[in-house]
């Protein structure tokens, strides 16, 4: 933005604000690129959209870095510590005194960092889409969509309010709804955008229902304000919700119980969780932006964004937080070993590595040394949306060369697809966390919190990365080594340049992205927090890693039949893993059979049979009384006559009683 | 702005009208009028807002009276706070819209017309009068036309739904009669005339009385657990526009005169029955919800949904607090755009595939690519989607019902947030298997939306999106007027 | 000779009324129907003039009503008759047992 001010600087004493305007430009240019691509896409831009998208989102991206750079070596600093800086805020929607949902931006560490994520993984998708969905009927309508997701996560991670980052955290739902089901003449498909918008949306009940808890004992839906009333002990507010207690918990742990919820169904934590694998319906690079690198982590950024409450008024809320973490990643690692469609494996290493980012959120406490596991969370999910990106996209390369999602139909491509082997490799590396790849430091960081504060979770932590290793190079060896897969003549090669780039680009990323001194930016208080590297620490999860990979080398690198030796020496177990321990046979069996059968049929039975019964035998008892004395209607005049002499007769010994 | 305009100008429209001598001409002069009507509904809303921005503190602007029958008290006194300007708005968007896609109405073209208008004639007398006695007048208006349409111009049991319908409406407006003919002889002064009895306080023992009658007179209009079965049927049967207009205007009527009538002359009333109207309401709300899971006809789903969406109406009126009642009326706006588009889309999937049944389509996105694509938006405002109108509307009625710490309206409040998953579940059920999946045979010469289809689908849509994108104007202008009414319930 | 006083007319009259009335109920020609009216509409007419001469005297609100019933049997008579008629050119009778169409 040449010709605007990074910051202004207010008069002595005040506080320093970014330029709000290039910060808001950030999420609009891509809403932009929606509502142009959207609405005219079809007619005026058909070859062109995905130009217009990607250029769009570069500018984005360009202003996102320069946000970065501004917030992290200029500006944001003030005595050594990253301040929230709120350089925008516009009353959208007031209820009452205080309480109103504002649109607003946030400039602090974490959505700086989100921001660049968001952008630069967005942007790698939009290129590698440029040649991956090349000749699509609906090119504009894909990267119209694209567009919406990127503006509603952007404008998710710099929400100042907390009704604003719901109601982001919506669109970015429906955002991956519509991509999910992009195939939409696709049965399956159509059933996984469905099921994915369901699952998270039944979460997000909680969310919204911790939200109303939250704002009602905080008084105001303003991050800023209700971490400062719900943290500090002697405001009233906090008293209050602290005193306030329903069915043995107080009102506050409910409340971020709640919120948790919605987080979790979010980032696929269990046992909300089963929409992720059968989000991989959707095209490949959008499982990589959405699936894999941004909104899935949504749920991570949530707790982090309130973080503080978490840590020091409900440290109950907060262990929940890390043993469900834990649970996910093991347990979908296990799952992971098993699967046979590639996408399937990437998608549960996807829940795994969010679990750790969740338990490392659950294990750490606020302020200073002890909050290490809030860095190392919030690096983690830096690093890992760098290799999982990476991982999809080479996993779309290889799908885009194959025509399949199937193990079985691959193997020895690495002489086809050479960068995409290099790079995949290099993924690979970096999510088993062999040094000196990003993934490496990440996953230390987070061992060692976990390790200074709940040993249980560190035990659980170090399987999971072992059990990471292996089934990330058995995916490996099956698809770039095993047996020779039949490929078909009419090949086009690895997909062109706008393909490669991406992968090149966030190979580096994925390489070197460790050596960011991450704690120097982010940390609990925003103060620095320098990360030490203990070499004696590090060997037992290294070593763990190299010995899932050479196991895995052992197992896959030649096509045998060991691992089905293996399978069936473990034959429960296996099952149950390969069925997804039957998740999604209970969830059916709770939709179809409860709530259909037990309550919608019977609730539609009442309706028609009971409700509109007596509605129709209101109507239908007055027609046969009717009936049964229309006969005294005979068209007989003197018959009438009669009645009426009767009548008469009648009233006047009435009367004449009466007067008596 | 004088109010009678909003009176004689659809009057003026329908004499127009028969005097017409062929359909074109018909069609013509109805949109004109229709277009007259919601460019006088706009110069409202910016005079409203003009006169509030100088200053105007008084309840109700624009204020006009006539004697009209002395004898009795009676007077057509007109007035509009910004709830009424509201439901104007919302009348003019529907009227337009449904004037729209009436166009290829060949039965009786006229006679059609001229009931389309008649039936927003009643709307607007019902929201502009301050009388109590001429908005009786004017609600049985609304109410007449609707048997009519049905009856001539629906489809499939039309006679059935047309005589449940007009009969369970009459039965609302006989308790609704009843109740009012209670107030109006409660105190020494009898007077029809809504301001005065504002400030007269009516006995506590007529409240008691006069609130259920008025409450479940309206109620029946807005769907009311267990007095909605009229909505499914009704719905149903009738015609594109009279679906849109009964959904869209009259089941909004209820809700106004629950709020205006029932709930702000009779604070005690409203107080002492707080419970059953949360009950029932909370009741139609899942209720409903869990109904529609079960349809298979698009319009029933909508109907059923309706149910739904109005329980919210009735469970912001019944919370009581200032921020729910604003999410009441602006549930009603929202709903109101919503379903108006919702049975608009119908119409125009029911007249290309000539089937209503959810199971009987599939993959209609890949043939018409404008009509799936406002399907698919109003589901999703109809599921509460943020940038939508219901998302405004429904988080409103939350947090006005959270703002009571008592556990029983907590309770209450967390079931009726539970719908917004049940919503999910059947409106991306009808959404999907309708637009999604591979084309049903037999459909690949379907086309498009044409001009005036398009046209109406944009006015309502524009009227969704300004609501959710800026909801601040609708909340600025509906606020105060339900601060009025909190206060004397407060008193 | 006695002079005839109120009881003598009220018994006149209620004959009178009676006769009427039976022969409204027992006649099937409506003409005769229409006379049997005419009889009860006149034994009314009796009453009011004993009662207005026995009792009050001194007004004339008997007369006046009675010359009422009149005006109005007059006209009655007409449109009684005139719907006997067109029933005549429908049904070809003035039976009252053939014009029972008007019924449920």
């Amino acid at each position: 933005m040449p010709g605007l001010p990074l910051f202004w600087r207010g008069n002595e004493g005040e506080a320093i604000m970014p330029n709000a305007t290039y910060i808001a430009l950030i999420p609009l240019l891509p809403l932009a690129g929606f509502l142009m691509l959207g609405i005219f896409g079809r007619k005026y831009f058909k070859n062109t959209s995905g130009v217009i998208g990607t250029t769009l989102l570069l500018i984005s991206t360009v202003l996102a870095l320069y946000t970065a750079y501004g917030y992290f070596f200029e500006y944001g600093k003030i005595d050594g510590v990253y301040q929230k800086l709120i350089p925008l805020k516009y009353t959208w929607l007031q209820f009452s005194e205080g309480v109103s949902i504002d649109m607003g931006i946030i400039i602090d560490p974490i959505s700086v960092m989100m921001l660049v994520v968001v952008t630069f993984i967005s942007l790698m998708v939009h290129i590698y889409s440029l040649g991956y969905m090349k000749g699509d009927e609906r090119f504009p309508t894909y990267y119209a969509f694209l567009g919406l997701f990127t503006f509603s996560m952007l404008g998710l991670v710099i929400s100042s309010n907390i009704f604003q980052i719901y109601i982001f955290w919506e669109l970015v739902g429906v955002s991956s709804f519509l991509l999910i089901g992009y195939y939409y003449d696709k049965p399956s498909a159509v059933a996984a955008c469905k099921k994915a918008f369901i699952v998270t949306r039944f979460a997000d009940v909680g969310f919204l229902i911790g939200i109303l808890v939250l704002s009602f004992y905080a008084g105001t839906l303003d991050f800023n304000t209700l971490i400062e009333r719900l943290t500090s002990a002697e405001s009233t507010e906090f008293k209050t919700a602290v005193a306030a207690s329903f069915m043995g918990m107080s009102a506050l742990t409910w409340g971020l119980v709640l919120v948790f919820i919605g987080g979790a169904g979010k980032s696929a934590m269990f046992p909300l969780h089963i929409w992720l694998p059968d989000a991989m319906e959707g095209p490949t690079p959008v499982s990589a932006l959405i699936h894999a690198a941004t909104m899935v982590v949504a749920g991570v950024f949530l707790v982090a964004r309130l973080f503080p409450v978490f840590a020091i008024s409900s440290p109950d809320a907060l262990s929940l937080v890390g043993y469900v973490g834990a649970f996910s990643a093991l347990i979908a690692a296990v799952i992971a070993c098993t699967q046979t469609d590639i996408k399937r494996v990437l998608a549960y290493s996807t829940m795994s590595q969010i679990g750790y980012m969740m338990f490392a959120l659950g294990v750490s406490k606020y302020g200073g040394e002890d909050g290490l596991g809030y860095t190392a969370s919030m690096f983690h999910l830096f690093t890992h949306a760098m290799f999982k990106a990476l991982l999809f996209l080479g996993a779309g390369a290889v799908i885009h060369y194959i025509h399949s999602n199937e193990m079985k139909d691959m193997g020895g491509l690495r002489k086809y697809l050479p960068i995409t082997h290099i790079t995949f490799l290099i993924a690979c590396l970096a999510i088993a966390g062999v040094p000196p790849f990003a993934g490496f430091f990440s996953k230390e960081e987070i061992l060692l919190a976990a390790y200074q504060s709940n040993q249980s979770i560190y035990w659980v932590a170090l399987i999971t990365s072992g059990l990471t290793a292996f089934y990330m190079f058995r995916l490996y060896f099956s698809i770039f080594w095993n047996r020779e897969a039949h490929v078909h003549g009419e090949h086009k090669g690895e997909g062109g340049f706008a393909m490669m780039m991406p992968l090149v680009l966030l190979a580096i990323g994925a390489a070197a992205a460790g050596f960011i001194p991450f704690g120097h930016f982010v940390s609990t208080d925003g103060a620095r927090l320098e990360t030490e590297f203990h070499l004696m620490f590090s060997i037992a999860p290294v070593a763990l890693g190299l010995a899932g990979i050479f196991i895995a080398m052992w197992l896959y690198k030649k096509a045998s039949d060991k691992p089905d030796k293996i399978a069936s020496s473990l034959n429960g177990l296996y099952k149950a893993a390969y069925h997804k321990f039957y998740m999604d046979e209970i969830y059916m069996f709770i939709t179809q059979k409860i709530i259909f059968n037990l309550i919608g049929r019977p609730a539609a039975w009442f309706d028609k049979n009971v409700v509109d019964g007596l509605v129709n035998a209101t109507g239908n008892g007055t027609k046969d009384i009717s009936e049964t004395i229309k006969g005294l209607q005979s068209g007989k005049v003197q018959q009438y006559a009669i009645y009426f002499l009767v009548g008469v007769i009648g009233l006047a010994l009435l009367f004449i009683y009466w007067w008596n | 702005m004088n109010l009678s305009l909003l009176i004689l100008l659809p009057l003026l429209t329908a004499i127009v009208i028969l005097l017409m001598r062929n359909a074109a001409q018909v069609k013509w002069v109805a949109l004109a009028g229709a277009a007259v009507q919601f460019v006088a509904a706009f110069v409202l809303l910016f005079q409203f807002n003009h006169q509030r921005a100088l200053g105007d503190k008084a309840q109700m602007l624009f204020e006009t009276q006539y004697n009209w029958f002395p004898s009795w008290n009676i007077s057509f006194h007109l007035g509009v706070d910004g709830i009424s300007v509201a439901m104007i708005l919302l009348t003019a968007f529907v009227v337009i819209a449904g004037v729209l896609v009436s166009w290829n109405v060949t039965k009786m073209t006229k006679e059609f017309y001229f009931l389309l208008i008649l039936l927003s004639l009643g709307a607007y007398g019902f929201f502009i009068s301050l009388d109590l006695f001429i908005l009786f007048f004017f609600l049985e208006i609304a109410v007449i036309p609707k048997y009519l349409l049905i009856g001539i111009w629906g489809s499939g049991k039309k006679e059935y739904s047309a005589n449940k319908l007009a009969l369970m409406l009459m039965g609302g407006s006989a308790l609704v009669l009843v109740g009012l003919l209670g107030i109006y002889f409660s105190g020494t002064e009898h007077s029809f005339d809504l301001m005065r009895l504002s400030q007269l306080n009516i006995p506590v023992s007529v409240q008691m009385i006069c609130f259920p009658l008025l409450f479940v007179g309206f109620g029946v209009f807005t769907a009311l657990f267990p007095f909605h079965t009229w909505v499914p049927d009704g719905h149903s049967s009738a015609p594109t526009a009279g679906s849109m207009f009964l959904a869209g205007i009259s089941m909004k009527l209820g809700g106004y005169g629950c709020l205006r009538v029932a709930t702000y002359l009779l604070p005690e009333g409203a107080k002492e029955y707080a419970t059953i109207v949360i009950v029932l309401s909370v009741i139609a709300i899942l209720y409903g919800a869990f109904a529609t899971m079960m349809q298979k006809d698009l319009k029933y789903i909508n109907a059923y949904s309706s149910v739904s969406h109005c329980g919210f109406v009735l469970l912001g009126i019944g919370m009581l607090t200032k921020t729910s009642m604003t999410g009441a009326v602006m549930q009603m706006v929202s709903h109101g755009l919503m379903t108006a588009l919702f049975f608009a889309v119908i119409g125009m999937i029911y007249e290309r595939t000539h089937t209503r049944q959810v199971n009987e389509m599939s993959g209609l996105l890949k043939r018409m690519p404008f009509i799936i694509s406002v399907l698919f938006i109003v589901g999703l405002c109809s599921l509460g989607l943020p940038g939508l109108s219901g998302f405004v509307a429904e988080m409103t009625v939350f947090v006005g019902s959270w703002e009571h710490p008592d556990t029983f309206r907590r309770v209450a409040t967390i079931l009726a947030t539970l719908s917004i998953v049940v919503t999910a579940v059947y409106i991306l059920r009808a959404v999907t298997k309708t637009s999604m999946g591979p084309l049903t045979t037999g459909f690949e010469k379907l086309t498009d939306a044409t001009w005036n289809e398009k046209l109406a689908a944009v006015i309502l849509l524009a009227g969704i999106l300004a609501i959710g994108l800026a909801p601040f104007w609708l909340n600025d202008l509906v606020g105060p007027g339900a601060e009025i009414i909190m206060n004397k319930i407060g008193k | 000779m006695m002079e005839p006083g109120l009881y003598h007319m009220l018994f006149i009259s209620a004959t009178l009324f009676f006769i009427g009335v039976y022969g409204f109920f027992t006649r099937r020609n409506l003409v005769t129907m229409l006379m049997s009216v005419e009889l009860v509409l006149n034994s009314v007419n009796l009453n009011f003039i004993a009662f207005n001469k026995y009792l009050w005297y001194d007004k004339m609100d008997g007369l006046f009503f009675t010359i009422f019933v009149i005006a109005i049997a007059a006209a009655e008579a007409a449109v009684a008759i005139a719907i006997i008629i067109n029933l005549y050119r429908s049904h070809n009778s003035i039976d009252v047992e053939n014009a029972e169409e008007l019924k449920y």
